[in-house]
């Protein structure tokens, strides 16, 4: 059975995780942020299964996991984008350096 | 060697989705780099040998939270001025975090995971397992009806939110 080694995926993933950190740290916009967020999501899920398949692809923890990463990011999404469209209405802007209501 | 071809032609897709989704100014062009991400993701996942999650990928990241995201997008457009700076003021401080974060955590993992291969062939029929394993009690039954319920309120609570008044 040839291929890549497990640190290969794991690299990656950590790799994915870090541009989607810096993507939501560093944007202004922040449907641009819940971009960086979904990035990091998907970094977590490449972790899962190519942990899944590189140490126990008889069972099966791995691959349900995922699925409940699957089902937390798609609530994510969805809250957090209503949460957004609700600040736009109000304040009219998705500026983050602007929405600073609760901040000090 | 064809794998690893294919891992790194995936590998190179998806990292370079994920750099233009955060450094792309324009935000639509940004959606659509993540779309490409997503997709290398995908292709991912089928050298995983988990083909149902490569169509998962498909649906529910290309699919549901693609067009989620562009339509926010849409219906918040025009609040942030052309032209002005699309970054914070702190972007420099997060970029070193971040590649100090991944210099540190990569060699780690290289240390620890660099020579583990896949030894053991995917069960046929693995996907039959997975729908098992999610519907036994003494599985995940319980946190699998938990997650749907977080889904059924994370609806409940999207709508109620961006309702008129």
């Amino acid at each position: 059975m040839m291929g890549v080694p497990l640190a290969w995926y794991l690299i990656l993933a950590a790799a994915l995780f870090c541009v989607g950190l810096y993507g939501v740290l560093s944007r202004r916009n922040a449907i641009a942020t819940v971009m960086g967020v979904e990035l990091m999501l998907n970094a977590v899920n490449v972790n899962l299964l190519a942990f899944w398949r590189y140490t126990e692809p008889g069972g099966m923890t791995g691959q349900a996991f995922a699925t409940f990463v699957y089902a937390v990011a798609a609530a994510e999404v969805a809250v957090g984008l209503a949460l957004i469209v609700a600040i736009y209405r109000n304040r009219d802007t998705v500026d983050l350096d602007q929405i600073n209501l609760l901040k000090w | 060697m064809t794998t690893t071809i294919l891992f790194l032609l995936f590998a190179l897709v998806t990292l370079a989705g994920a750099i233009g989704t955060v450094t792309e100014r324009k935000l639509f062009h940004a959606a659509l780099w993540m779309l490409l991400s997503f997709f290398g993701v995908a292709a991912l996942y089928v050298l995983l040998e988990a083909p149902f999650f490569a169509a998962v990928q498909l649906f529910i990241y290309m699919g549901a939270i693609g067009i989620l995201i562009i339509f926010a997008l849409m219906l918040t457009r025009g609040s942030m001025r052309e032209g002005g700076p699309y970054l914070n003021d702190q972007w420099w401080l997060v970029a070193l975090l971040a590649v100090v974060l991944l210099v540190v955590v990569g060699w780690l993992l290289w240390q620890q995971y660099g020579s583990v291969m896949a030894v053991h062939a995917v069960d046929e029929g693995s996907l039959v397992q997975l729908g098992r394993v999610l519907s036994e009690q003494d599985g995940y039954a319980l946190p699998f009806e938990v997650a749907s319920v977080l889904l059924v309120m994370a609806l409940i609570g999207a709508v109620t939110i961006v309702r008129e008044r």
